[in-house]
């Protein structure tokens, strides 16, 4: 049958691709965290479902299209009225209903799994983490560290990081796929994640909620260093940095696309965003005509890490 | 404003746009004025309050659309063909997926549905035109008002570029000054005061024009759609109409409902933007299902199996539609018994639809499948369309929908559900009722060709979106750096988009080898079909029916045909009493989209000296007391020998 044929060559296709390209899986199914690892288990089990589905309806079609198809020899045949059958449709109202109950119970536990500190990591203190985002770049505040970087953030891995996320303007999303699921980042209102990185290593962090001309370089690099280098390098930060002041703050908040900047002090001295007072900041006028005229050069991390590559 | 403020300028690509819009509207103007067809255009067509002309006119511009939006799906598609290309900038990018999403939802599916509604439905309830003519003529000239403003963002003044869910803070003037999203918060107000009124027309139309005897559980699977359809747009198109009142406040009145700074609030834009938005899927895709439940009956020579079962699937779905629109934003911080509660109810939409899916499995199941173009389009539209409905039951799993959400894989998600279920749908229905339109077939052969490309063209297009989305691509990126590795993924795709673009090129050269060589001789039934609609000549006649049918089942022209009721007794022929064509829709939504075309601008005296000729037509209107025309008995009789042969 030429439909089944194209399909399996479609098929056959994306396999050849997916081997090419994916030496390593893809983000989603490779989680480096417990909240992660929780999420990436649920989609995996609604997948098999799916595939059970998906196998049934494309049989029971090739089956029936090929069976009942229009050959030379049956052209007289003349179909019968079927009003329909109560048993038949009962069965396939019934099926579904189990399915989404079956969907329906990880899902519930994982909501509610996923809003607290991850299983087996209650009894340590979160490090706490002040998210804003800006348009078009991301700042992160450790408020006990009193540090601030821009468009990278260190964490210690196997603690829980507490996110406190706000937006200085347009709405964002604040997602690292390896960790973990996203969130909005909003202007006068904070919303929160819990986040653990069981391992060392480095991710990509990225803003998915669409905010004009930067967005594509919304980017940032999370690296999850044991405690001891992580205090080493909070140790460094605090001897080496400039102190951020609130002129250069605002000149952070404008938007442009940027590098990686670390400071002394955070900008929770002068404003939260999540509370309100964010207009201050706003200057409409700098959104005016297009971003390459306002833009010396375009070096989002993962550019930055192609360069390293090569 | 100064002048290169007012036309965009700087962009090769959008200079020769200008060029050629401006060459093609001389072309049009000379060609017409040459052959003499103004007079025409105007008396057969513009003013026309006939159902049928009307949802052709619909179709043409859905088909327009269709162009405009798939060039700028391919303008996106070869941006991010390669890591860092430089086709498009930024700018250029947000505005290009901004506005192929508004033109394919709003001009290309809505007005390709409605064009088929318009021209089907009447004919099916067995009535000769709908409940409001003018009003119908209204609709569409609204709405065509409503799409050219939007395109004309293009050439001047600037595209909207705050995608087409236009989400605020960034759709406010805080972030976005440029006249862009005026375009959007006017262009989509004008086009949805059209779809409301078709909504309304149909729903009177459905429930009072009826044949005796059509009771409503014997209408069509098709007219039934319609109905649901109709009242989901009565329901949840006025709340577009109050969003985009309060988004024009905010951008040209300097109100602040959805803003940054004094108190404004941009999840009301959202909630208000999903509460229409999700029904709105669903208004696109219910009549698509009536399409397939049409033409998968026809073909496979039997009835609907469990028609009753069907109706009540999509009235369920209808229902719920309206109870899901939370699943958008998951992930705005909702408390987690929130985000259960909108999971479960999304979920839940899966059953009916599940049971419709097995429903038209079961229609097939001892019938004789014919591979006819219709048919083969309701074919692809099942295994297809159970990808975009399994991804859809993931997304719906909220937790889950925390790694989805906003990638690639929803951008694939939505793409399964609406080509499969309205471009499919669409097409099917084009190459069905086609014939009932024009009085001849869409070439079979040129049509395989335009299925082939076009399916294939689908799978190869959006499928690796599913994997670059789970590999970590947010959606709306216009450039991507090679590390991510995502390349080969984007670059398939994209050779997946010229596929698509070469099936729609087969599409429109068939329309132009059956135009010209296709045979008129086909009678009434070409298909040999089961609905009212078959029951009259091929083109229609403008009366519809020479004497309304009594109805006794869903199928009732196969029932005549069984039963040789399909004769014409020459007693039974009335004078038939038909509306007059009226010049104040197209005028009065012309000066609509004038008053609006200041407001984008900001030109609000203008806009409000302009005012004056909504008012005048409104007047106008009222002071019409033109009760329409009579066709005699004789000439109806004489129209219908000619095409029943000798009576």
């Amino acid at each position: 049958m030429k439909r089944v044929r194209s399909m399996m060559k479609l098929f056959i296709l994306f396999v050849a691709t997916l081997a090419l390209t994916a030496c390593e899986p893809l983000t989603v199914f490779d989680p480096q965290g417990p909240v992660a690892r929780n999420l990436t288990d649920l989609i995996i089990f609604s997948i098999i479902f799916m595939a059970i589905i998906v196998i049934t309806v494309f049989i029971l079609f090739g089956v029936i299209v090929w069976k009942y198809r229009e050959r030379k020899d049956n052209k007289d045949y003349e179909p019968p009225y079927e009003e329909g059958s109560k048993a038949l449709e009962i069965t396939w109202f019934l099926i579904p209903v189990v399915i989404v109950i079956a969907l329906t119970i990880p899902t519930v536990i994982t909501i509610s799994d996923v809003e607290n500190v991850p299983e087996g990591y209650e009894d340590q203190e979160p490090l706490v983490v002040h998210v804003t985002s800006a348009d078009w770049k991301w700042i992160f505040s450790y408020p006990e560290q009193d540090i601030e970087t821009v468009n990278y953030m260190n964490i210690p891995a196997n603690r829980p990081i507490h996110f406190k996320m706000t937006s200085a303007g347009t709405m964002q999303s604040f997602w690292i796929p390896s960790l973990g699921g996203q969130k909005y980042t909003m202007a006068n209102m904070q919303t929160q994640l819990y986040l653990v990185a069981d391992r060392e290593g480095e991710y990509i962090g990225r803003n998915t909620n669409f905010n004009g001309e930067g967005y594509a370089h919304m980017d940032f690099e999370v690296v999850a260093q044991s405690t001891k280098d992580f205090n080493e390098w909070v140790e460094e930060v605090k001897n080496t940095a400039d102190e951020l002041t609130e002129e250069q703050y605002e000149e952070i908040l404008a938007p442009t696309v940027i590098g990686r900047e670390t400071y002394n002090g955070t900008h929770l001295q002068w404003i939260d965003h999540a509370h309100g007072g964010s207009e201050k900041y706003l200057n409409p006028e700098a959104y005016d005509g297009h971003l390459e005229n306002k833009q010396p050069d375009n070096d989002s991390v993962t550019d930055n890490e192609s360069e390293d590559k090569e | 404003m100064k002048l290169d403020e007012f036309f965009v300028t700087g962009d090769p690509l959008i200079l020769g746009s200008q060029i050629a819009i401006g060459l093609t509207m001389v072309g049009l103007v000379v060609l017409i004025t040459y052959l003499k067809k103004w007079k025409w255009l105007w008396n057969e067509w513009f003013t026309t309050v006939d159902h049928k002309k009307i949802g052709i006119m619909y179709i043409i511009a859905g088909v327009l659309m269709f162009f405009r939006g798939g060039v700028d799906g391919l303008m996106m598609k070869a941006q991010t063909s390669r890591p860092n290309m430089e086709f498009l900038d930024a700018q250029h990018y947000d505005e290009v997926f901004t506005t192929h999403g508004v033109v394919m939802i709003l001009f290309m599916a809505m007005p390709m549905l409605i064009g088929i509604i318009n021209v089907v439905m009447p004919l099916q309830i067995g009535a000769r035109d709908v409940a409001f003519p003018k009003l119908n003529a209204l609709s569409f000239w609204t709405f065509f008002v409503g799409a050219m403003l939007f395109n004309i963002s293009f050439v001047i003044g600037g595209s909207p570029d705050a995608g087409w869910t236009s989400y605020f803070p960034l759709a406010g003037k805080e972030f976005s000054p440029d006249v862009g999203n005026n375009y959007y918060a006017i262009a989509l107000q004008i086009a949805g005061i059209g779809t409301l009124a078709s909504g309304i027309n149909f729903i009177v139309t459905i429930l009072k024009m009826r044949a005796p005897g059509m009771k409503l559980l014997k209408m069509p699977m098709f007219t039934w759609t319609t109905l649901v359809t109709s009242v989901l747009i009565v329901a949840a198109f006025p709340i577009l109409t109050v969003a985009l009142a309060l988004m024009t406040l905010d951008r040209i009145f300097g109100a602040h409902f959805f803003t940054v700074a004094a108190g404004g609030d941009p999840m009301l834009w959202l909630n208000l933007f999903w509460l229409w938005g999700h029904p709105e899927v669903y208004i696109v895709v219910l009549p698509a299902f009536g399409m397939f439940s049409e033409v998968i009956a026809t073909f496979s020579r039997k009835n609907l199996f469990g028609y009753v079962t069907m109706v009540v699937s999509i009235v369920a779905i209808a229902f719920l539609s309206m109870l899901v629109w939370v699943h958008h934003f998951y992930t705005m911080g909702n408390s987690a018994a929130v985000n259960s509660v909108f999971s479960i109810t999304t979920m839940m939409i899966a059953i009916p639809t599940g049971v419709k899916i097995f429903n038209w499995l079961f229609t097939m199941r001892k019938g004789r499948i014919q591979f006819s173009n219709a048919m083969l389009w309701a074919l692809a539209f099942i295994p297809c369309f159970t990808i975009g409905g399994v991804t859809g039951v993931m997304l719906a799993m909220a937790a889950a929908d925390y790694q989805y959400h906003n990638t690639m894989f929803l951008v694939a998600h939505f793409h399964y559900v609406l080509i499969p279920g309205v471009v499919f749908a669409v097409f099917a229905g084009l190459y069905y009722w086609w014939p009932k339109m024009f009085g001849f077939k869409l070439n079979e052969k040129i049509g395989k060709w335009h299925f082939w490309l076009f399916v294939i063209g689908f799978n190869l297009t959006f499928m690796p979106m599913f994997f670059v989305g789970l590999d970590g691509m947010s959606r709306r990126m216009y450039t991507y750096s090679e590390s991510t590795g995502w390349g080969a993924w984007l670059g398939v795709s994209a050779v997946g988009g010229l596929i698509l673009a070469a099936g729609f090129a087969a599409l429109v050269y068939n329309i132009y080898w059956s135009f010209r060589y296709a045979s008129r001789d086909i009678g009434g039934d070409p298909w040999d079909a089961r609905t009212l609609e078959w029951a009259t000549a091929s083109p229609v006649q403008e009366y519809n029916f020479a004497v309304i049918p009594e109805v006794t089942d869903h199928d009732e022209f196969w029932k005549m045909k069984k039963e040789g009721r399909n004769t014409l007794k020459k007693e039974d022929v009335k004078d038939i009493h038909m509306p007059s064509n009226s010049g104040i829709p197209i005028i009065f939504s012309v000066a609509i989209g004038i008053v609006g075309f200041f407001l984008v601008f900001e030109w609000n005296t203008l806009a409000a000296i302009f005012s004056v000729g909504i008012i005048a037509g409104l007047i106008a209107n009222s002071f019409d007391y033109d009760d329409g025309y009579h066709i005699p008995a004789k000439k109806v009789w004489e129209t219908e020998r000619k095409w029943r042969g000798d009576l």
